[in-house]
C-alpha cells in the first residue's frame, strides 16, 4: 500500500483533511514532524498548507530550514513525488525545490473562495487521473498566492510544460479569471522532473461528494495510480 | 568588533507592488499629490561580529542571499552604521 507522509509545521492547516484524501485514494496516511530528520520510507510526501512560523520574514522562509527538509531534497532528487499545497508550496519555492516565488496578492485582500483551474499538465504523480484541459472548481485561501518569476523563466516553464494548473472561469478562459494576479494566471507548477508539485488551491478541502463535490479527490487518487504503474519507495 | 548593519528589502523594481500602490492612493486622498513612486517594504537591523565594515557588509550580503530576501521577488540594500560598537 502507498505511504504517505504529511509533514507538520508549527501552523500547519488541512493536515488531517490530507491524510483523509490520501487514506480515501486507498493509500495509507501518516504524520512528520518538521523536526524530524527521516520519512519514515514514505513513498510520497505531503506538505500541508497553513502559516507556519507565522509567515515571519516572508511565507515559507523559515519552514524550509527545518531538519525535516534535508530529507525531503533526497526523496526529490530521487524522483519520488512530493506535493506541496498552498504554503507548502510556497515552502518549496522558498526551498529552491520549485521555481518562482509567491508573493502578496495583487488585490492585496485574503482570498478565501472557490476557483476554476484549467488542468495543463496531467503528466504528474499529483494530475494524471484528470483530463488535459479540464477545468476544475477548487477551494483557495491564501493572502500570498501571487506567482512570480522572471520572464525568461516563465518562457521556459511554458515551453517546458511545467504549468500544471492554471487559473481559469468555468468555461477554461483565464485572462478575466485571475484571482490573485499571478504571472500568465499560473496556479501550480513542478520541477523539471515532474515529481515535485506545488499548487496554490487546496485539493484536500475539497475530496469528498458530501461537501458538494470531490473535485480535489483525484490529486490524490492520481497519485495511487501513480504509485501502482510506476512504484518508487525507500 | 562589533557593527550595527541596516539592511532595507523592498519588492523588486518593475515587479508589481500592490502595498505600495495602495499607500500611495491613500496619500494622494490625504491630498499629497506630491508623493509618487510610493514602495513598502521592510527593514532589519543587526549586530554583526566582523573584522571590519567592509567584512560585515560581506557578511549580511551572504546572509540577504540566503535567508533575508528572495531574490525572486525583492531588492535589498545593506548600509554599516559608521564606527564599530565594541
Amino acid at each position: 500500500m502507498m505511504r504517505v507522509a504529511v509533514v507538520r509545521f508549527p501552523g500547519s492547516n488541512c493536515e488531517p483533511e490530507a491524510c483523509r484524501a490520501v487514506e480515501r485514494a486507498g493509500g495509507e496516511a501518516f504524520y512528520v514532524w518538521h523536526r524530524d530528520t527521516s520519512l519514515a520510507g514514505a513513498d510520497a510526501v505531503i506538505l500541508p498548507g497553513g502559516f507556519s512560523y507565522g509567515d515571519y520574514l516572508r511565507s515559507g522562509a523559515i519552514a524550509r530550514m527545518s531538519p525535516i527538509m534535508d530529507a525531503i531534497r533526497a526523496h526529490a532528487a530521487a524522483g519520488a513525488p512530493v506535493l506541496g499545497i498552498c504554503n507548502g508550496f510556497q515552502i518549496l519555492c522558498e526551498a529552491g525545490l520549485l521555481p518562482g516565488a509567491l508573493a502578496r496578492n495583487a488585490g492585496l485582500k485574503y482570498l478565501s473562495r472557490p476557483v476554476d483551474v484549467r488542468v495543463e499538465r496531467t503528466e504528474t504523480p499529483f494530475t494524471s487521473d484528470y483530463r488535459p484541459g479540464e477545468v476544475i472548481r477548487l477551494p483557495v485561501g491564501h493572502g500570498e498566492g501571487r506567482f512570480v518569476a522572471p520572464e525568461a523563466l516563465l518562457d521556459q516553464l511554458e515551453a517546458e510544460g511545467r504549468v500544471v494548473l492554471r487559473y481559469s472561469d468555468s468555461a477554461g478562459t483565464d485572462v478575466p479569471a485571475n484571482p490573485n494576479g499571478s504571472a500568465r494566471a499560473i496556479a501550480a507548477v513542478c520541477n523539471a522532473a515532474g515529481n515535485v508539485v506545488g499548487m496554490m488551491p487546496h485539493p484536500e478541502r475539497l475530496a469528498e461528494r458530501v461537501l458538494g463535490s470531490d473535485a480535489g479527490h483525484r490529486v490524490f487518487s492520481s497519485l495511487t495510480t501513480y504509485m501502482i504503474s510506476e512504484p518508487h519507495g525507500a | 568588533m562589533t557593527w550595527r548593519v541596516h539592511v532595507r528589502i523592498l519588492p523588486r523594481a518593475g515587479l508589481l507592488d500592490p502595498q505600495g500602490q495602495a499607500v500611495e492612493h491613500a496619500l494622494s486622498a490625504l491630498h499629497f499629490p506630491e508623493a509618487s513612486n510610493v514602495h513598502v517594504g521592510k527593514a532589519i537591523a543587526l549586530d554583526v561580529a566582523a573584522a571590519s565594515a567592509a567584512e560585515a557588509e560581506a557578511k549580511v550580503r551572504t546572509m540577504c542571499d540566503r535567508l533575508l530576501a528572495n531574490p525572486v521577488t525583492e531588492d535589498y540594500e545593506i548600509a554599516v552604521e559608521s564606527g564599530a560598537r565594541t
